[in-house]
Formats: structure tokens, sequence, C-alpha cells
């Protein structure tokens, strides 16, 4: 089963329609992404950091996930820093260390973390099944609204099939190891794993047409704007035009 | 007698991969009012009916008919998938929704029904089955008996005369299949199940056919 840490909770963030946040995760994320100056991205870093006081989010989750993106920034600083053209900072064996190098790496440090931490805070605290109804009534594509809800529905379905078909490997004596015999094995499971999910599908999709279903997915929960969600907007609405100002300058 | 008659098959045959049929020249009615019951070896093709009868495969050969209309395409289905309710083997395929709530009411949303209507027909299907206070549960953490009586509720969500039950007691304790025996008492219901289930077939239908080399007898 997919865990869903962030979605629990009672802060400012997660009474906020989460049609709003999806909106500003999209707008602050985009600025973030594309901005060319590093006190954009720390603003925006700062912005994040704000989110996420505000949500209230566990402390341990949040570092774990942020271990888990920082691993691959590490991977950048290996590289980064020595492959960028600019103007030598230091030699390491055969290698320069360029100052723009440095400079493009942090900078994607800091992006990075902001982003994730903006996605975390906005959308990792609406929970899926929040996140598929307002991508419903901001009139995303169904087909893709079905595609995401239908991962997550049955991606522990599938785990479960593998852990049920890797215990009854165990029980019939199975030790992975460095041998043929074991890629094999695995090959089988792999391939059983996607026969079976394509069944299911299909015998899911067959349960549903038997009720009825035409390819839409009709809506039980509405949202509703609160005056707070207003008062909410604004004030990020106000954090996007800083962030945009930031950038041309003008601050 | 004619007019009552709600499904009929005639000289149906059908084949997933060519020269090995599972069903040869199949003959089935049921009439308003009929409970039958269907046993048979695994294998032999009766889930393969009932996927006929709602249009979830075509035949090669044969006619299929029912409340008196010959259906072929996939649009004359619809009104069947209204009137029919069909009960698949394994509740999982059949419960996908993210609450109780949701899964009741995906049914009746998709014809066309909404807002408080659709309320109540939840709270009516649950306590028919015996889940009421579960609403707000999530249908992949109950247990198998619960699955089982909530895709019951789904289907009786539609309010269907007709019902069609696809192994209803598998895996089941005596008392889910109590209350299931309990359900299909309702006055007025016309059902086929296939199960393997004497017992159970005993108290529920009238007659009970076996399935042969893909025909009924």
């Amino acid at each position: 089963m997919i865990e869903e840490h962030f979605a629990k909770g009672d802060s400012l963030i997660h009474n906020i329609d989460p049609r709003i946040r999806i909106i500003f995760a999209l707008i602050y994320s985009a600025i973030i992404a594309v901005t060319s100056r590093m006190e954009v991205a720390l603003a925006g870093l700062v912005a994040a950091l704000l989110f996420v006081t505000l949500a209230q989010l566990s402390a341990k989750h949040l570092l774990r996930r942020l271990a888990v993106v920082n691993t691959f920034v590490i991977m950048l600083w290996l590289i980064l820093p020595f492959s960028f053209p600019g103007e030598p900072l230091w030699r390491i064996g055969p290698f320069n260390v360029t100052e723009q190098g440095i400079f493009y790496t942090l900078m994607l440090t800091v992006k990075c973390n902001a982003i994730i931490l903006v996605s975390i805070s906005l959308l990792a605290t609406c929970g899926m099944f929040n996140l598929v109804h307002a991508l419903n009534h901001l009139r995303v594509p169904n087909k893709i609204i079905h595609l995401l809800f239908f991962i997550y529905r049955y991606a522990h379905v599938m785990q479960l099939e593998y852990v049920r078909l890797h215990n009854t490997l165990r029980a019939r004596g199975f030790k992975p190891n460095t041998s043929m015999h074991t890629y094999k094995t695995y090959g089988s499971i792999v391939g059983t794993l996607l026969i079976r999910g394509y069944e299911r599908s299909e015998q899911i999709h067959k349960a549903m047409v038997c009720r009825g279903f035409k390819g839409i997915y009709w809506l039980l929960d509405h949202f509703s704007m609160k005056e707070s969600d207003v008062l909410v907007s604004c004030m990020m609405a106000l954090g996007v035009v800083l962030l945009i100002l930031l950038q041309w300058k003008i601050i | 007698m004619e007019n009552n008659l709600i499904i009929n098959l005639s000289n149906i045959s059908f084949s997933y991969r060519e020269n090995d049929s599972v069903l040869k020249n199949l003959n089935f009615t049921l009439h308003s009012g009929d409970r039958i019951g269907i046993i048979g070896p695994n294998g032999c093709g009766k889930t393969t009916m009932l996927y006929l009868i709602m249009g979830l495969l075509k035949p090669q050969g044969g006619t299929v008919e029912i409340f008196g209309r010959a259906r072929v395409e996939e649009d004359d289905f619809a009104e069947v998938r209204e009137r029919i309710g069909f009960l698949f083997q394994n509740s999982d395929d059949q419960l996908f929704c993210p609450s109780v709530r949701e899964e009741v009411a995906f049914g009746p949303l998709n014809f066309g029904k909404r807002g408080q209507v659709v309320e109540d027909i939840v709270d009516e299907s649950l306590k028919r089955v015996g889940l009421d206070g579960f609403k707000q549960r999530v249908p992949y953490h109950l247990s198998g008996g619960e699955k089982r009586r909530l895709a019951m509720a789904t289907i009786l969500a539609t309010k269907p005369r007709v019902l069609l039950l696809d192994e209803p007691t598998l895996g089941l304790d005596l008392p889910t299949v109590e209350k299931i025996v309990e359900i299909l008492k309702e006055p007025g219901l016309s059902y086929v199940i296939i199960s393997q289930n004497l017992e159970f077939l005993k108290k529920t239908t009238q007659q009970i056919y076996t399935f042969e080399n893909g025909r009924v007898k």
C-alpha cells in the first residue's frame, strides 16, 4: 500500500480547497524551475519552507523524502562542477572545478528542493482521492485522471500479488542467488505479474461496464470555495507577484 | 408466456481459441420469476454464458435476445446492463472506488441519478446487505465477506429485477452465505446463480441445471 503520510492533518494548508493548492503548486514550481536568478530560487525555497511549516508535517517523513531526492542531487555534485565550462577555481588531479559549475549546481540543488517542498506541502497534503476529484473539477482530460487513479488504486494490488507469488516460491524452496535459475524465475514472476495485471484490468473494466460506465467518472462530492480559500489565494498570488518582480529586478 | 421471457439464448456457440469451443449450440431461457441454479465443472463455460448475456463477449454464432429484443451491438446492451445486475466471481475486480459510499453510488450516477436520490439509494442498499455504518470505509480494507456483501449492494443499487450471480458463496463463511440467501428471498426477483455449492442452490433456486460439453441440461 502506498502510504499517504502527509495527507492526514488539520493544518491551515490541509484546509485549503485542493483546486487552489494544485494551481498554486503548478505556478510556484514553474517559476522556480525557469528562473535564471539565484535570488528567485532562494525566495521560492523560503516560500516552500513557509508552506511546509504551515502544513505542520512530520519532520521524519519529510526528511526521508528529501533524502531520496538529494541522492540524485549528490550525483549532480559529482559531475557538474567538473564538467561545466567556465573559470577554473581549483584543480583536483586532471579535473578543473569551475566557479560557474559550482554556482549552477548550487542553483539546481536549491530549485530541486524548493519544488519538492512545494509539491509535498501543497499536493501531497491533498491525498490521492481529493487530488483526483480536484483534477476532475479543473477539467483535466478524463483519461489522464483515470490513469493516475488506477495506477494508485492497483499498485498495491500488484504488490500484494507479487508478495503472494514470492511466498509460494519460498514455500517451494526457492532461494535467490546469482544463477540462471534465479534470473529465469524472476523473469517468470515479472511475466506472470504482467499477464495477471492485464487480465485483472480487463475484468475490472467489465465490472465497470456492467454498472453502466461509459467513460465518464461522475463525482459524488463537490468542493466549495470558502472565504478563507479566497484569502489564501490572494496571499499566494501576492507571493507569485513578488517572485516575478524579483526575477525582473524591480525589487 | 412469451412476454415474460427475459433472457433467450438460442444456438449460441463461442470459443476463445480456434477449434476449442467452449459453448456449442447452447440454448438457455430465463422467464420472469425464474430462480435458476447452474452447476458444472470448472472451465465448462458457465461464466462465459453470463458474459454473453451482459454483452461483455460476443457469440460467434446464435442469437442473444433479452427483454424481447435481439442484442448485437454494444449500444443494445446499455439497457441490459441497467436492468440486470451482475455479481462477479472475484469481488476485488468489482470494487475500485475510494469509499464504500462512492462504490455504491457508481452505478446510479452512471444511470443518470443525482443528488439526494443517490444518497438515499446508497443508504438503502447498504442496509439491505447489512453494511449500514460502513459508508466512509475503504472498500479494499474490508474482509472477504464484507467485500462480497458490498458488491451485492453495488448491484442492488440500480434496482435490477434480474440478477446474474457468479459463484456468490465462494470462500464465504456460513453467516455471510445466510445473509445472501436472505437478500435473494426478496419477492419479484429473477436470477441465475452459478455455484458449486449445492446446499446453497437448493435453498435459493427452483431448478438446478448442469453444464456438460457446452450445453445446459
